[in-house]
């Protein structure tokens, strides 16, 4: 079980990063976040993020047009 | 955390509902990437830091600019643009679709600029140009000129002119 949930769904760009970025800091560090989004941009968006900010993409998936992503905050 | 030492700034020099938004998406999101961002407000964008925004679209000179309607892209010929309340109508249309899409709202992302620490200088020779009033402004910009952007800019490692 993720740490925190963000429901992103129905938000187009750049909301579900801004929101991401967000929910982050409610997040303990080494905790994780849970991203559901449906911008299918947000794939590309959140592998991008990740390597920018240092936050670890742990996995990614697709489950009938929802994107889930479950994000590692850096210590 | 490699992007602690980049930086970004951007020019923002047009104020309608469309081209606002490449510089509040590309601030927004630069910030929530760890960039520290620095907008400044020149010319027609100035008014984009008006308390109060009601931003519109033209069709006119805007051959791209095609809505979709009825199951294809519609666009208006530079003619119609001048009909007075065609202006108003494409406005409503373009903000209704971007509602409709989970689009932010320029208000939104201003207003998510500002909470993410956002630089946002107005130009003071614009103020005087157009004779706006800092206090109808949001609160929290910076005032400044040619030099105070130089400044930045040249201390940045992305500088964007949109």
């Amino acid at each position: 079980m993720a740490d925190h949930t963000l429901d992103a769904k129905g938000l187009n760009c750049p909301l579900p990063i801004l929101k991401a970025r967000k929910a982050l800091k409610e997040v303990p560090d080494n905790g994780t976040l849970e991203i559901l989004a449906t911008d299918p941009g947000a794939v590309a968006d959140f592998e991008a993020f990740c390597r920018q900010t240092g936050n670890e993409l742990l996995e990614h998936s697709e489950d009938d047009g929802v994107y889930r992503f479950l994000i590692k905050k850096a210590a | 955390m490699s992007a602690e030492e980049k930086s970004m700034s951007i020019i923002v020099t047009k104020g309608s509902l469309d081209w606002a938004y490449p510089p509040f998406i590309l601030a927004t999101t630069a910030a929530a990437m760890g960039l520290p961002v620095t907008m400044f407000f020149t010319f027609y964008g100035l008014p984009l830091l008006l308390k109060k925004l009601n931003l519109q679209v033209t069709a006119a000179g805007n051959p791209a600019m095609k809505m979709p309607m009825m199951g294809m892209h519609m666009g208006l010929p530079n003619l119609l643009t001048a009909v007075p309340g065609v202006d108003a109508g494409c406005s409503i249309m373009m903000k209704n679709l971007i509602k409709k899409k989970g689009v932010a709202s320029i208000e939104e992302l201003r207003e998510m600029a500002v909470e993410a620490e956002v630089r946002m200088i107005a130009c003071q020779m614009t103020l005087d140009l157009f004779e706006y009033d800092k206090a109808d402004m949001i609160e929290g910009i910076d005032i400044g000129g040619a030099a105070t952007y130089i400044e930045v800019a040249s201390q940045s490692d992305i500088n964007l002119f949109i």
